[in-house]
């Protein structure tokens, strides 16, 4: 497909031959790309800032990353059978929230709290969206807001029952371990073999791209199509909600707005990472980058020193700019 | 609320049953639309039955933003987009109008408003054209374009703050002939009936539909598509612009976070107005009604004296019963067939 867009014409000069064939290279190795980007940003970092990238900066950068990380997996599952999920940043606020409430009732059962919102969520928009067919973005809305909306009722029913986050949440989401190894990286990585491997190998994974490329051929080929779509979306419910814990475990405080900041990003991430939001195209590995990009952007902001309003209009355009010269290079 | 009247009237007449068949065929949300805002007026009567012009004049100002996103949100999505910057947009316009008309005179905030209303509608263009020219996919370019319009919005008001003459604030927050017609319920009526029956009468409203429905035969039927689905998110711009400004008259402030919550309910009053996320389908009208009735809802819990954090649960659940509902009914028909 990419061969065939060759947009480098016979006659051209040399410089444009190669600058065609290098644009191909990109568009054949789109993560690989994406890496090359990565380092551009770390070395811009290190150009403006010297002598900011260390190993601990570097470790810092994935501890970061790591919630994102988590975050865009669902995000990316759900992309590639063809939807979206905008209910994962409440569902994680939720999920962490609940969770410490229930922090008296020791470590599992608190977690378990948590990730029954992503359950409970997941599978609400899983049946809405696979059996009703309702368009992915409205249900997802719509079950945001009303997750967002009971957790308000709840938190103020439950005045007695403070919010604590348990130590062992704090070291996962904080915590570095083995000199400089952030613990979230030992709950992320296998997430993302998982999520990678499943993805290529097994037939669930790519049923989920089958579904999302055609969803009337797969139906016509016997594919249970409302099958796969529940199981992406309670996927994508119970990634966010892990995600959720690790962002509570970061910033140690339970709020109601904790993980509003990570939607955009979210979507931003999978989006910069290559996966097509029409389904059937991308994987999770270019998400991994897209998450990296964007935590090192962020720090390199924060490096800046800019102003809030500042920080967050160049974050955007950054993000649009990124999202744009992909499209163009990919289409 | 009038237009209740005119839809419900045919009801009682047999003999024109015929055309009122017709008529809920192509326009279902203008009959359902009013009938609910009827049944939740009515109930809120039941419930409360000493609900005066007081109550109604705060039902009117406390929906007029949201009416003015939903109609935004319309306009973009019968041109087959989406706009999540809606909220956004309406927040720039609101810490816009307080910042500049702070100790401004009357006669000069209605010329900074006009101006106000350029502005939204660049923003909104701003926003069509990236959405044209990317290529990025909508939802992605206003999830971005929203949370940039947020960072504007904090640059020009860090925190709550600023105002407007007090002649200016009776425009919304006043009321004409008697208290049951207040002024903001006159300025969404004038904002529609000024910004979208014109267009919706002229070839631009027509083009919008044809994009929104099938954007391929549109363009080979010699429609500029990418002109139209620009137009559609200038005019979105250009209603949110007016529900900014709406949002000083009613709060009397700026706020630059009050935008966050009408980009969502603008939207799902949309899709309860009838709109079709698919485009091509739906008007204005409907989304304008639906918003009057998401914000019945908290007043009715406050009444009923429940915890009126619980509207945004009903909030989020109604819309999303309605589309499962819908859903439902595809999937009964789609079987019957």
């Amino acid at each position: 497909m990419s061969a065939a867009a060759d947009p480098a014409p016979a006659k051209g000069s040399a410089w444009q031959a190669s600058a065609g064939r290098a644009l191909n290279l990109l568009r054949r190795h789109t993560t690989a790309a994406l890496l090359v980007l990565l380092v551009c940003f770390v070395g811009g970092i290190e150009m403006i800032v010297p002598g900011t990238v260390t190993p601990t900066w570097i470790s810092n950068i994935v501890l970061f990353a790591a919630p994102l990380g988590i975050l865009a997996a669902g995000q990316t599952l759900v992309m590639l059978s063809g939807g979206i999920d905008l209910s994962v940043a409440s569902v994680a606020t939720a999920s962490a929230y609940l969770m410490a409430t229930h922090s008296s009732l020791g470590s599992v059962a608190c977690v378990l709290w948590g990730l029954s919102v992503g359950l409970a969520v997941g599978l609400i928009n899983g049946v809405g969206v696979a059996v009703l067919q309702v368009q992915p973005l409205v249900m997802t809305l719509g079950t945001g807001l009303m997750t967002q909306g009971t957790l308000i009722v709840y938190s103020q029913k439950m005045l007695a029952n403070a919010p604590r986050v348990p130590s062992f949440i704090q070291s996962l989401g904080s915590g570095k371990v083995l000199g400089g190894i952030p613990i979230d990286l030992i709950l992320w990585a296998p997430i993302a073999l998982v999520v990678l491997i499943g993805l290529r190998r097994t037939g669930l994974g790519r049923l989920f791209y089958a579904v999302g490329d055609n969803r009337e051929a797969c139906q016509l080929s016997g594919v249970r199509v409302w099958q796969v779509l529940l199981t992406d979306y309670v996927l994508c419910g119970l990634l966010a909600a892990v995600a959720g814990l690790v962002i509570v475990g970061g910033t140690n405080a339970a709020d109601m707005s904790l993980a509003d900041v990570y939607l955009l990003p979210s979507v931003a991430a999978v989006i910069i990472g290559g996966t097509s939001i029409f389904g059937g195209r991308g994987g999770y590995a270019g998400s991994i980058v897209g998450a990296l990009i964007l935590t090192v952007l962020n720090s390199l902001l924060t490096l800046l020193d800019a102003p809030e309003p500042i920080r967050q209009i160049l974050y955007g355009a950054i993000i649009l700019i990124l999202a744009a010269a992909y499209t163009r290079l990919t289409d | 609320m009038t237009a209740t009247d005119q839809t419900q009237s045919p009801l009682d007449t047999g003999p024109r049953l015929g055309g009122l068949r017709r008529f809920m065929h192509h326009h279902p949300s203008l009959v359902t639309m009013p009938a609910l805002l009827a049944i939740s007026l009515a109930v809120t009567v039941a419930i409360h039955p000493e609900y005066d012009s007081f109550d109604a004049q705060s039902l009117a100002m406390g929906a007029m933003p949201l009416a003015l996103a939903a109609a935004a949100q319309a306009v973009v999505l019968i041109s087959g987009g989406i706009d999540l910057s809606v909220g956004s947009m309406i927040a720039v316009c609101n810490v816009l109008a307080a910042a500049t008309m702070e100790h401004a005179t009357f006669g000069e905030s209605l010329l900074l408003a006009a101006a106000i209303c350029v502005a939204g509608a660049l923003l909104g263009a701003v926003n069509g054209l990236i959405v044209v020219f990317s290529r990025v996919p909508d939802v992605v370019v206003t999830l971005t374009t929203g949370f940039i319009w947020g960072g504007v919005a904090l640059l020009i008001l860090e925190r709550p703050g600023g105002g407007a003459p007090e002649e200016f604030l009776q425009l919304g927050a006043g009321f004409l002939v008697t208290p049951w017609i207040s002024g903001s319920l006159v300025l969404v009526a004038a904002a529609v009936a000024i910004i979208w029956i014109p267009v919706q009468r002229s070839r631009l409203g027509l083009l919008l539909y044809a994009v929104g429905s099938d954007k391929a035969a549109a363009f080979r039927s010699g429609v500029n598509v990418e002109l139209t689905r620009f137009l559609a998110y200038v005019l979105g711009g250009l209603l949110s612009a007016v529900g900014g400004i709406g949002l000083v008259m009613t709060t009397g402030i700026g706020s630059p976070l009050a935008g966050v919550y009408y980009t969502l309910s603008g939207l799902a009053a949309a899709v309860l107005g009838g709109v079709s996320l698919t485009g091509g389908r739906g008007g204005i009208v409907g989304p304008v009604l639906a918003a009057y009735v998401l914000t019945l809802i908290p007043a009715d819990l406050i009444f009923l004296n429940i915890d009126p954090n619980f509207g945004q649960v009903i909030q989020g659940s109604l819309i999303v019963l309605v589309v499962m509902g819908g859903g439902l009914v595809g999937l009964l028909q789609g079987r019957k067939r």
